[in-house]
């Protein structure tokens, strides 16, 4: 049972994290419910589609079906991160003004709540989907009584997930507002840089990359990414015990387009420049 | 016109981003697949056979995993670099690239505790 919870609570680490953070980043903004439930139901749903298909998707594009789909979807919460960001930049502040007169529900907001809720349903959808194939491996395989006790095992795990999203939030939510939108920007920014560079480790696995293949570090003797701890800070900065130098790079990369273009689109300052 | 300006702000963004996507992908090439030798592993009743295959060092070469059980695996080697699922009845295959020699451990992540095995590259 216990195996059972460790292996689904891992592997939710990740979603339970990020929907926290996005239900911290979207307070107050009119049908956030919606949309972030939205997002867990439609991620939920492809897991197990997911699940079902998982040999038709190994298959694909000559064997490497899997690392393309995860790169791909992992790529599009990069972009959707990062377009977060961006528009928090230029309109943060109508927000934060809209919120002190309007109370608590702004409307403003919507336009970013989709981008939020792809995001959602991506993590929900690659952590997911692996849980869904474990469990669906106990479920057939166990010995009919120690089936139900790993399926125990699995449904805390889950409770468990869920617990991590609520620490998340009630951690966040108690930023004062006016640093909130720093503190978020930061954390959403390397969020984006992280599953950007798992992204390259699975385009590295596909060959698809092949530049720059070699290990920058071994760092799995201090802090393992398999840890519990390392799994956070795998998902929260992109820890890796052992980052290629392209994830890196990509690393790198991310993090800098992004601080340029959140510049970039910056809401002008109150007295209008002369551009 | 201020409309009109974010928009082109906008579009140079995003084909900025674009840009620097095509580069990753079109500097790197695939690897040519040469004669490659290829390491073949079967997993049933969750265990990997052969637990210690060997692979020849500084050169490319393919896994092949075949999972001979009924439930899904999850092929995994942090050392190796690769992370992959098995379906049950499944089979993968994965390019590895060149490898310096040395002892590469693997196992299925969701049996962790019984499906450890050895790649010797030597």
């Amino acid at each position: 049972m216990l195996g059972a919870l460790i292996i689904v609570f891992r592997e939710v680490i990740e979603a339970g994290l990020i929907v926290g953070i996005a239900m911290a980043v979207t307070r107050g903004i009119h049908g956030r419910g919606y949309y972030i439930s939205g997002g867990v139901a439609v991620g939920v749903f492809g897991a197990c589609l997911v699940g079902a298909f998982i040999n038709t998707i190994s298959g694909a594009f000559e064997g490497v079906g899997q690392e393309l789909f995860n790169a791909g979807i992992l790529c599009v919460a990069v972009i959707m991160l990062a377009w977060h960001n961006i528009w928090m930049a230029r309109h943060g502040r109508e927000i934060a003004v809209e919120m002190r007169e309007a109370g608590e529900a702004v409307r403003t907001g919507a336009s970013t709540l989709m981008g939020l809720a792809v995001v959602v349903a991506v993590a929900v959808l690659r952590e997911g989907s692996e849980v869904a194939l474990f469990l669906y491996g106990i479920l057939i395989a166990s010995a009919p009584g120690s089936a139900m006790s790993l399926l125990v095992g699995g449904i805390i795990g889950l409770a468990l997930g869920a617990f991590v999203t609520a620490l998340t939030y009630g951690g966040l939510v108690r930023i004062p507002s006016r640093y909130l939108f720093g503190v978020t920007s930061v954390l959403i920014a390397l969020l984006a840089a992280g599953l950007a560079s798992q992204a390259v480790a699975f385009l590295e696995q596909a060959d698809v990359i092949t530049l720059l293949p070699d290990q920058l570090w071994d760092s799995s003797g201090i802090l393992s990414d398999t840890s519990i701890l390392g799994r956070v800070l795998h998902t929260l900065i992109g820890y890796s015990d052992h980052p290629s130098a392209m994830e890196a790079v990509i690393y790198v990369a991310t993090l800098a387009v992004i601080a340029l273009l959140m510049k970039l689109f910056a809401h002008p300052a109150p007295a209008p420049s002369a551009r | 016109m201020k409309q009109h300006y974010t928009n082109s702000h906008r579009f140079r963004a995003l084909a900025l981003s674009l840009f620097l996507l095509c580069g990753v992908t079109t500097f790197s090439q695939p690897a040519v697949s040469q004669e490659a030798a290829i390491v073949k592993l079967t997993l049933k009743n969750h265990r990997f056979d052969p637990a210690e295959p060997h692979a020849p060092a500084n050169k490319p070469f393919t896994i092949e995993v075949s999972n001979l059980d009924g439930t899904p695996a999850e092929f995994e080697s942090k050392t190796l670099r690769v992370e992959k699922v098995v379906a049950a009845n499944g089979t993968i295959s994965l390019q590895m690239r060149a490898l310096a020699p040395g002892r590469y451990r693997f196992f299925d992540d969701y049996h962790e505790d019984t499906t450890e095995g050895f790649l010797v590259v030597q």
